[in-house]
Formats: C-alpha cells, sequence, structure tokens
C-alpha cells in the first residue's frame, strides 16, 4: 500500500476538509433558517400556506440529492435564458450550485422534522399559553419555536450527520471536497483504497465531533426530558 | 384515603352582599362598581349536541363560586367559554362590566372579534388546568414570570422577585428551577397556581383542579386554595371536591345537562338539596 501519496498531497486533503465543513455549516444555516417558518408555514390550518409547502418537501424528499444536484448544475445550463441572465455568475459557480442544492434538500428534510416537532406539543401547554393573553407572536416566539426546537433536535442531529455526508456529492461537480481530493488521487496515481479510507476517516473524525457537540446541546436543552430521580 | 380537612375558619364566608343588584349597580345610589365577571344566556353546541343551554352566573368582587354537576353537565365547557377556549354558540361575557366583543364564526359559533380586546381581557383573568399545562421546557420559575414579563410587560427582575413570593406563598421555593416533569402532580398544580397569581388577575379560573391527583395530592392543593379564598380573591372553581364547595366556596351552583338546575348557598344546597338530581348526584348515584 501507498501511503507516501496521501502524505504528499497532505494540503490536497486539508483544504478538502476546508470545502466540506464550509459547504455544510453553510447548508445547515441557510436549511435552519428557512425551515422554522416553513414549518409553521406546514402546519398552518390554511390550505393556502399548508399545500405548497407541502408539494416542496415532497418533491425535494422524493428524488435523490445527486439527481437535484446534476439538475441544478448541468441541468439549468443549459438553456439559454439561464446563460444570458443576470444570474448566471452565480448559478455558472459549481460552489453556490451545491450551496443551492443541499439547502433546498435539507430544507425540505428539516422543515418535516420541525413540522413533526411542532404536531406534537401538547395542546394543553398551547392553551395556556392563550388563555394568559399571550399574542400569536409571542405565542411563537417563546413558547412554539423553543418547545419545537428542543423535541426536534435529536432527530436534527442526525440530518445534519447526513448532511456532511450529503455534501460529499459535491466532488461530482468538480469541487475538491474531502471525497473531491479522494477522486483526485485516485484518477491520478491509479490508487483506490488508501485515498478513500482517508477520506472516510477524516468523515468519521467530523462525524465526531458533531455526535459530541449535538449531546452537549441535548445535556444543555434537553433537561427536561431526563427522567425523575428517585 | 383520608379526606382533606380545611383549618377552622370561624364565620364562614359571607353571603353576596346584597347593597348592589344583579347588575351591579349599587342600590343606594353610590358609583358602579361592575362585577369581576358575568355571563348572559350561554349556549354551546357540538353539531346537534347541546351542552349548555343558557347559563347565566354573576361572580361578585371576593365571590368564591363552585360549580359542581356530573360528567357532560357542561361545567368544563361553560368555564373554558369565560376566556374564550371554547366558542359559545350563544351568549354574552363581560370581564369587569367590558362586554368581549364578538361575532359568527364559519361555524355558527360565536368567535373573538377583537383580537386585541381579547388578549386585554384574557390578562386580567388566569386558569388553573385539570392537566396543569405547564410549559414543560421552562423551569418552575421561568413558568411564573413568563406571563408578567412577556404579556404584562413587567421587567425581569421585579417579576422574578413577585414570583418568589408567590413560590414562598405555594411552599415551592425550594423547587424553583425544577423542570415540571421532575415534580409531583401536586407540586405541578401548585407551580400552576402560582403561575396564575402572578399575573394578579382579577377572576381565578380553576378546571378541576384536583381531578388528576392522587388522593394524597389533593389536600395540599386545596389548602393553598382555601387560603386564597381567605384572603379575598374573586374564584370559580369547577370541582368534584364536596368538601371544598362546601367549606370554602360561598355559592354553588349545580349544572345538570346544560342548565343550573339549583344554586345557593353551599351549607344549604348540598345538605339540603331542593332538586331530585342533585339529591342523587350528592349521594353518589347521578355520576
Amino acid at each position: 500500500m501507498n501511503w507516501d501519496v496521501i502524505a504528499e498531497h497532505w494540503q490536497l486533503f486539508a483544504r478538502g476538509v476546508g470545502i466540506s465543513l464550509a459547504l455544510t455549516a453553510g447548508t445547515a444555516v441557510l436549511g435552519l433558517l428557512l425551515s422554522v417558518p416553513l414549518a409553521f408555514a406546514r402546519n398552518a390550518e390554511r390550505r393556502l400556506l399548508s399545500a405548497p409547502v407541502a408539494a416542496f418537501t415532497f418533491v425535494i424528499r422524493g428524488t435523490p440529492a445527486l439527481v437535484q444536484l446534476y439538475l441544478i448544475y448541468y441541468g439549468l445550463s443549459q438553456f439559454e435564458a439561464v446563460r444570458g441572465s443576470v444570474l448566471w455568475p452565480w448559478l455558472s459557480n459549481a460552489g453556490v450550485c451545491a450551496l443551492l442544492a443541499f439547502t433546498l434538500n435539507t430544507t425540505a428534510y428539516t422543515t418535516e422534522i420541525f413540522h413533526g416537532a411542532l404536531k406534537s406539543l401538547p395542546r394543553g401547554e398551547l392553551e395556556a399559553a392563550m388563555s394568559f393573553g399571550m399574542s400569536r407572536w409571542t405565542l411563537v416566539r417563546r413558547i412554539l419555536t423553543p418547545s419545537m426546537l428542543r423535541r426536534a433536535l435529536p432527530q436534527y442531529a442526525n440530518e445534519i450527520i447526513m448532511l456532511l455526508h450529503m455534501s460529499s456529492l459535491a466532488g461530482l461537480v468538480t469541487l475538491i471536497d474531502i471525497t473531491g481530493a479522494a477522486r483526485y488521487v485516485n484518477a491520478e496515481f491509479y490508487l483506490a483504497f488508501e485515498p478513500f479510507i482517508t477520506a472516510g476517516a477524516l468523515y468519521l473524525v467530523i462525524t465526531l465531533l458533531l455526535v459530541r457537540l449535538f449531546a452537549a446541546a441535548e445535556r444543555r436543552w434537553l433537561v427536561h426530558l431526563r427522567p425523575r430521580t428517585p | 384515603m383520608t379526606t382533606p380537612s380545611y383549618a377552622a375558619i370561624d364565620a364562614p364566608l359571607q353571603a353576596p352582599s346584597a347593597a348592589f343588584d344583579t347588575a351591579g349597580r349599587s342600590m343606594s345610589g353610590a358609583a358602579t362598581v361592575p362585577h369581576p365577571l358575568q355571563l348572559s344566556g350561554l349556549h354551546k353546541r357540538y353539531g346537534a349536541h347541546e351542552v349548555l343551554r343558557g347559563v347565566s352566573l354573576t361572580a361578585r368582587k371576593g365571590d368564591v363560586l363552585s360549580i359542581i354537576g356530573s360528567s357532560g353537565s357542561g361545567k368544563s365547557t361553560l368555564l373554558r367559554c369565560i376566556n374564550l377556549l371554547e366558542h359559545p354558540t350563544e351568549g354574552e361575557i363581560r370581564v369587569g362590566g367590558e362586554p368581549l366583543r364578538l361575532r359568527r364564526d364559519a361555524r355558527g359559533d360565536l368567535e373573538c372579534a377583537d383580537r386585541k380586546q381579547l388578549q386585554r381581557v384574557r390578562s386580567r383573568l388566569a386558569m388553573v388546568f385539570q392537566n396543569f399545562n405547564l410549559w414543560s421546557h421552562m423551569t418552575v420559575l421561568e413558568n411564573i414570570v413568563e406571563a408578567p414579563i412577556h404579556v404584562l410587560g413587567m421587567r425581569k427582575a421585579a417579576a422574578i422577585k413577585a414570583a418568589e413570593a408567590y413560590l414562598q406563598k405555594v411552599g415551592l421555593y425550594e423547587r424553583r428551577h425544577y423542570h415540571p416533569a421532575h415534580l409531583s402532580g401536586g407540586q405541578q398544580q401548585r407551580a400552576a397556581i402560582a403561575r396564575a397569581l402572578a399575573v394578579e388577575p382579577e377572576v381565578l379560573l380553576f378546571d378541576e383542579p384536583t381531578s388528576a391527583l392522587d388522593p394524597e395530592l389533593v389536600g395540599e392543593v386545596l389548602r393553598v386554595m382555601q387560603s386564597l379564598a381567605q384572603e379575598g380573591r374573586t374564584m370559580i372553581v369547577v370541582t368534584h371536591e364536596m368538601g371544598f364547595a362546601r367549606c370554602v366556596s360561598n355559592h354553588a351552583i349545580f349544572l345538570h345537562r346544560g342548565l343550573v338546575e339549583e344554586e345557593g348557598d353551599p351549607a344549604q344546597v348540598l345538605s339540603e338539596p331542593r332538586s331530585e338530581r342533585l339529591r342523587q348526584f350528592i349521594s353518589g348515584s347521578l355520576k
């Protein structure tokens, strides 16, 4: 086995880690910001609000992330109208396209996670808040959103870890993230095991850090779900 | 199973004063003091099933009204119509003399027509629920200061100071940083009572406050409620606890199938009921 090649290309992998992390973090933040209001829309009684969101999550969850990525990066550039538009500098950029595709994907899944958490809130707590005269906005801000996010935390942790692994698809659209770096070494030196084991190990380390991070978050924010100590 | 005993009260709470007529107008011609709560002709229908068929009640300042009746008689529905958690089909609700502005909704019930007014009126009432309904992600202290800070606009430090006093009053000061899930049922209900007191309501509404509690825990909650009554707070209590109704409240209302079957001084109504159904209910045969 030829580990020297990997050692020589450590900078490639290091930069790859940077890109993977940036892509994951950026997607996670954007996805979170979009999912919270969308979850409320999805939960609305008015079909005018909930139906479009439901359609969105259905389509995105019903198609593979890779297909979505290819459609955005390669598919859109097929159209003259897109190539000539003011958005072209953005849409021709692989990083932007990856960010867009992954954000849409994670938003759809996270919206459904938050929607489930929102629906599971005990109705009694909602009635108590209303009975004290809380306005709708105060209710959303102080009771619904904190409770929803807390309930969704374990599932959301899963989603973020899957997001990290989904980001590996970026290597297929010219970005040199961790997987992209491994594919480069694979293509240039005809080695398969060494670069991909290295990539796997790097993802594993990042995943371990994420798991620790979310465990700390659960310790802090899910105190109320711990069992009663006798 | 021991029935809760009440601290000896030297004199029962006085019967509603005759100095004011039913509308709150002073008989002597002095300035009008509106009653804290007045319900007129409340009806509630769920499809074909009529739960409330024309109920009126008036709560004067310092009254402790107990509403008793069998399941399905409409007691909880009546209470929940007061702060519009249920939408009545007909009727008028006046809080502190101010009538709630209502309009017909799509189902034919009366819904709130003025959201700001409803929020304002609700902030003058406070409800204690059968299932406590504490906000589970907050500690006891946070539960209590939530409404004062975010509905009444109190400053955080002042709200915490007031909350600690209420916690002392209900005997939960040591557990103020606990979450509701880590407290017993009686402790949770006492926390809920402290939460209701913290908004300094004109009327306290209790919806079967002890029905979800173990018998041993019922006593501690009733004792807190008794001390509130002795302070002169206006309370409306839907309850199954006959002892409480007899010893603590000053006016008992027996609801049967959506109508007020009998009402009056609890000592009289509960020991010498005039109506047959009330007699059956007290003897336990009418469930």
